[in-house]
């Protein structure tokens, strides 16, 4: 078995956090006697990521994603835990670790504002040590993936936002990383930029072999990109394995859609097969237990004049949804006292 | 594009590329706000111009001199001040405050390059430029102020290496103090703490030798006169061949200094980076 790319074992991330009440007592207690707490970040999260694997990372706003991520990246020191990619351990921050990875955070910019992208590509390319053929190979290719054309010879500042996320993720692989930390990388996009940079990171996949771990709140993203997802909440991993099989675990339903034949009677009681979603063109969507869903089918199939019948798990927002609804419900108090005062 | 691993230069190209690099980028962006940047350089004039028409004024009252400092040489002096000043314009702890406050630190610390090496090479890219337009200026106050100035061409090669040795200098202590930011998340008291120091012990207020002698004596074991009063000395104060080298000596001391203490500094520093907007 090939060593992983990502190791991740027990880790963990606890940040110190000042709190005090609003109001001026509040403000002048807390300047004689200072309150803390502990905001658990992660809180033992443990997985493996093979080399050339692409894995979603998702969860909820706060979830530890980021957290996470920059951990790995070696932007953050761990509280406790085991890291290593490729590796290599992130904290140390070694040169020949940061010239393997790369981190492209969708609301961060690291190109010079003022100049063209092109020049900020040549920067890069003295920070990386990059050899110049090797470097203008790589360039012209993403220019050309990405459809940059002129783009990267304007100033960024007179860029849109899709076009400087486009500048911005080539910038971020010019150094062919092996490993790529995507945080929100299409966030704030319109869907055709959003499918481009999936289908570019899909295509630096397949051609580099490179491991991907990608956050997004976009499901479109992780089901073009993902076979395998990680969902954490409140710090620790609730679900871990393929994609598909997560409606299989947390989803209790089905939705069959059903549409009659033409000439069908118009007023049919749908209510004795299960909860319907609605009803739309024709089609009637319902839910029923997963495992009622074959029965209702055939009954269905065998009461009614049905010229089309399918049976699917629920959107994959909404068992994500389902999931973090479930945790929420079991999740402990997470509001602890204060932990120190200094 | 494909999995074959990318061929890298060597460290001392590469190193001397980042330089290159970040001093065309410097230069391209001081041309796109030539207005602006001249606008501030002219304002950065205000200062020297107050102490020479105040030096000048002491002088005339004093029958001609201070301390054995005529009127000539006193502009003589501020109007080299003009240039080390900017020269000696570097990434303050303010910009580090910024940076770190608003997480923007963390696209360089994915980076393999040591920050402030970034930093050196960005604000060494502006000297040039600077240089270049503080010309008009220094022949402007020249022909107000009647400088007068007979320097050696040691020691015109002695003020052109000062003027390196005084940035990296200022460039070291300030990112030091901008480190501080790590624990303290605002370093605005603290630099103007060392603003203060500067000022009167580096002989950028007034030069060096018209302060008290214990001052002159303190001054000796800070690194601030290497940083504004030497550089200036060193064109217009007829120092003898052994003031000129021993200056240099002493900015190289205090750049190993300066060297070791952002490098230590940055180790602990670094482990408190929360990125919290970043």
């Amino acid at each position: 078995m090939p060593e992983p790319a990502i190791h991740v074992a027990d880790l963990r991330k606890t940040f110190t956090v000042p709190v005090r009440e609003g109001g001026f007592l509040a403000a002048v207690r807390s300047f004689v006697r200072r309150q803390h707490r502990e905001v658990h970040a992660v809180s033992g999260v443990s997985f493996e990521i093979a080399p050339g694997e692409v894995v979603g990372f998702l969860g909820p706003n706060g979830a530890g994603k980021t957290t996470t991520l920059k951990m790995l990246s070696g932007l953050l020191y761990p509280t406790s835990g085991e890291v290593r990619v490729l590796g290599h351990v992130p904290s140390r921050r070694e040169a020949a670790y940061l010239r393997q990875i790369t981190m492209v955070m969708g609301n961060r910019n690291q190109l010079q504002w003022d100049l063209p992208a092109l020049d900020s590509y040549e920067l890069l390319r003295a920070i990386y040590r990059l050899h110049p053929d090797d470097f203008r190979k790589t360039r012209d290719e993403f220019i050309e993936l990405l459809d940059l054309g002129d783009l990267v010879r304007k100033p960024v500042r007179n860029l849109s936002l899709g076009e400087r996320m486009k500048v911005e993720t080539a910038a971020a692989l010019l150094h062919r990383p092996q490993v790529l930390f995507l945080d929100e990388p299409t966030i704030g996009l319109d869907v055709t930029m959003q499918k481009r940079i999936r289908s570019f990171v899909a295509e630096y996949n397949r051609r580099c072999g490179a491991t991907v771990l990608l956050t997004s709140h976009y499901m479109a993203d992780v089901q073009a990109l993902c076979k395998r997802v990680i969902v954490i909440h409140h710090g620790r991993i609730l679900f871990d394995g393929e994609l598909a099989t997560l409606a299989a675990d947390f989803s209790a339903d089905k939705t069959i859609a059903v549409t009659l034949k033409e000439g069908a009677p118009e007023r049919i009681d749908f209510a004795p097969y299960g909860e319907v979603l609605g009803s739309e063109d024709g089609k009637v969507s319902i839910r029923v237990g997963r495992g009622r869903a074959p029965d209702v089918a055939g009954r269905l199939l065998h009461d009614l004049p049905v010229a089309d019948l399918t049976i699917e798990d629920p959107p994959i927002e909404d068992v994500i949804e389902s999931v973090f609804a479930g945790a929420s419900a079991e999740a402990p108090e997470r509001t602890p006292e204060p932990a120190a005062t200094r | 594009m494909n999995a074959t691993p990318i061929r890298l230069v060597s460290p001392l190209r590469g190193l001397v590329d980042v330089y290159l690099q970040e001093m065309k980028i410097a230069v391209a962006q001081q041309i796109q706000y030539r207005a602006a940047n001249y606008m501030y350089m002219l304002g950065m004039v205000a200062e020297p111009v107050v102490y020479l028409v105040v030096w000048q004024t002491v002088a005339a009252q004093q029958g001609g001199s201070v301390a054995g400092i005529t009127a000539g040489q006193f502009a003589a002096y501020y109007i080299v001040w003009t240039l080390v000043r900017n020269i000696n314009i570097v990434f303050t702890p303010y910009g580090w405050e910024e940076r770190i406050r608003e997480g923007r630190l963390s696209a360089q610390l994915l980076r393999p390059l040591f920050p402030i090496v970034e930093d050196l090479g960005f604000f060494l890219g502006w000297k040039p430029v600077v240089m270049l337009l503080w010309l008009p200026i220094a022949f402007f106050l020249a022909l107000i102020f009647h400088p007068v100035l007979n320097p050696s061409p040691l020691a015109v090669a002695v003020f052109a290496v000062s003027l390196l040795g005084a940035y990296l200098i200022r460039s070291l202590n300030q990112s030091s103090l901008g480190l501080i930011t790590f624990w303290t998340t605002r370093v605005g008291p603290v630099f103007q703490l060392y603003i203060a120091a500067e000022l009167l012990l580096s002989g950028r207020l007034v030069p060096m030798q018209l302060m008290p002698a214990w001052v002159q004596t303190l001054a000796n074991f800070l690194p601030f006169q290497w940083t504004f009063g030497f550089p200036i000395e060193a064109l217009v104060g007829n120092l003898s061949t052994a003031q000129l080298l021993g200056g240099l000596l002493a900015q190289l001391f205090w750049i190993v200094i300066g060297s070791i203490l952002v490098r230590v500094v940055w180790r602990f520093a670094v482990r408190r980076y929360s990125a919290v907007s970043g």
